[in-house]
């Protein structure tokens, strides 16, 4: 019978290997992820309250919220995917689209790549060189940029990843209809990889709403509560990295309150994000 | 590389049935269509083989032949489709109402707006059903929303899918069966009220049902479009086509009407292909 011969039990023992490992992999990546997210909720939540999100950051000892660090993150988080996200998405369908031949797209590409990987303390240096320094102080802007120039390559590779997964049948149906190349890319490929494009910048807003490294040297920080992006600005990573090193316990708990925001606003952002276009076809 | 005393004979061979395929319809009226010493390369691989044939005005001509053998790279040339691959190209001249398609100043979009092209695979846009007819509608023509909603009718209609969308033309193109989805693909080919349609082995994918169907509508399009089918299966060559071509290597080896094609062809390989001891 075939389930006795020693081949099949070979196999089914190899089977039963890789299962294992591959369900080994995924449980410490899982474990861990749980973990982050327990101690998170553990020591965050009681920092949560109404007074979090409405009073700005205190003196050490006294009361006080995040309220100047939120609205900071937001507006400079915000104005970083407001510009990456065209750009990204125009590079990406450059890349996709229309670098088939030639030597720019390849080198585009790398490029990209290089950006991609490159430490964000990096970025956060050059737009001190080249901005900071040259207009003698920290600003919201200086930081909107740093993180714009952190989002820019996630956009577009993911944009080109996603718009490559699009068959190009359905780019032949659209072109045999007498379409020229910019409608087909416009209403066809990138409907179709809408999703995916999508999650690009989802995934290129995650990243950023995290950063510290970069703001360090940019928007630096703000006690106060302040909308003005030509000024130095709170927000929430570089909040969390004063708060979190100080002695104080009550910064300390404003810490964990600051990255419970971070961490829960993005995974609501992205909730909402995906109901939103998922009603549309 | 074949030999070119090989490649030499095979030449003269062509040429002189499409000479014969001249004199065979000359005196019908004047092709919609004519292919005269078409070459086709792939980079450095040569695809097509100086073909030579006439699609006629209101008729459907099947292509027919074994994997690779070109066929679909022929029906590929008359849009142009090949354009949107560098290293492929064209060379001889396909001849749309007298004028050479294959000119470099011949606008492509122009013409793939009047060569329409459906494909093996459904291929829907990730849009409404509604849209999928109206997006190459608007391409050449801006119509009123109530002129518009009549021609999205209009194709459905032709493409015999209208009774099963009519309620649901906001729904996405995508939730419609497979057989479904390739009359969408037909309607909106219909749409745009091209003069000539390129069927890519239309009925692959489908099952037993919808092919009927699909074949049904081929029969009723002729009437008013040029119709040049590619199929593998010869029971549909033999139901749907006016003209077949037999294709093998990339070479034209027969063409003529579908009734002698089938009853009693003159060439043995053809004769082979279609009673089935070859391909």
């Amino acid at each position: 019978m075939i389930d006795s011969s020693a081949l099949y039990r070979k196999r089914a023992r190899t089977n039963r290997i890789a299962l294992v490992l591959s369900m080994v992999a995924m449980g410490v990546g899982m474990g861990f992820l749980a973990w982050i997210l327990i101690v998170l909720l553990y020591k965050g939540v009681g920092a949560l309250s109404l007074s979090l999100f409405v009073q700005p950051t205190p003196a050490p000892g006294s009361e006080g919220g995040l309220s100047n660090a939120i609205i900071g993150s937001a507006m400079m988080v915000g104005a970083a995917t407001f510009i990456a996200t065209p750009i990204g998405i125009l590079a990406g369908i450059y890349l996709s689209e229309y670098g088939r031949k030639g030597w720019l797209a390849p080198a585009t590409r790398f490029i990209n790549d290089i950006l991609l990987s490159a430490p964000s303390i990096v970025i956060g240096v050059f737009i001190y060189t080249v901005y900071v320094a040259q207009v003698q102080h920290f600003s919201g802007w200086a930081g909107s940029l740093a993180l714009t120039l952190i989002a820019i390559p996630v956009v577009v590779r993911t944009t080109e990843n996603m718009l490559n997964l699009v068959p190009a049948s359905l780019r032949e149906a659209a072109a045999a209809l007498g379409a020229p190349r910019w409608k087909v890319v416009l209403h066809v490929v990138l409907r179709a990889a809408k999703a995916g494009v999508l999650t690009g910048i989802l995934l290129a807003l995650a990243r950023v709403s995290g950063e510290t490294a970069p703001l360090l040297f940019t928007a630096l920080n703000n006690q106060f509560t302040s909308v003005d992006l030509n000024a130095p600005m709170a927000n929430l990573p570089v909040v969390i990295f004063q708060f979190a090193m100080s002695p104080y316990e009550n910064w300390n708990s404003l810490a964990w309150g600051g990255a419970v925001i971070i961490t829960f606003g993005v995974l609501c952002l992205n909730i909402v994000v995906r109901t939103l276009f998922r009603k549309k076809i | 590389m074949q030999s070119s005393a090989v490649t030499k004979r095979d030449m003269s061979f062509s040429q002189l049935r499409g000479e014969q395929m001249s004199q065979a319809t000359g005196s019908e009226q004047t092709p919609k269509i004519r292919i005269r010493n078409l070459d086709f390369f792939y980079g450095s691989f040569q695809g097509l083989k100086h073909i030579n044939l006439d699609i006629h005005e209101g008729m459907v001509t099947a292509f027919i032949g074994p994997s690779g053998c070109g066929k679909s790279t022929l029906l590929r040339t008359l849009n142009r489709m090949y354009d949107l691959y560098p290293g492929q190209r064209a060379t001889g001249e396909i001849l749309l109402n007298g004028k050479n398609v294959l000119d470099p100043d011949q606008d492509v979009n122009a013409l793939r707006a009047k060569v329409g092209m459906v494909f093996q695979k459904p291929t829907p846009f990730p849009m409404s059903i509604y849209e999928n007819i109206a997006f190459g509608v608007r391409l050449y023509e801006s119509l009123s929303r109530a002129d518009m909603d009549n021609r999205v009718e209009w194709a459905l209609r032709k493409a015999a899918l209208w009774d099963e969308v009519k309620g649901k033309l906001n729904q996405s193109g995508l939730s419609l069966s497979g057989g479904q989805q390739q009359r969408l693909c037909i309607a909106r080919g219909v749409a745009v009220k091209p003069e000539v349609l390129l069927l890519d082995e239309p009925t692959s994918a489908l099952d037993p049902i919808s092919t009927a169907k699909v074949e049904e509508l081929v029969h009723e399009l002729k009437s008013e479009y040029t119709i040049a089918i590619v199929t593998h299966n010869m029971q549909q060559a033999a139901r749907v086509s006016d003209y077949t071509a037999y294709m093998y290597l990339g070479e034209l080896v027969e063409f003529g009407l579908t009734d002698e094609i089938f009853i009693k062809p003159k060439r043995k390989e053809t004769e082979d292909y279609i009673t089935g001891r070859f391909g």
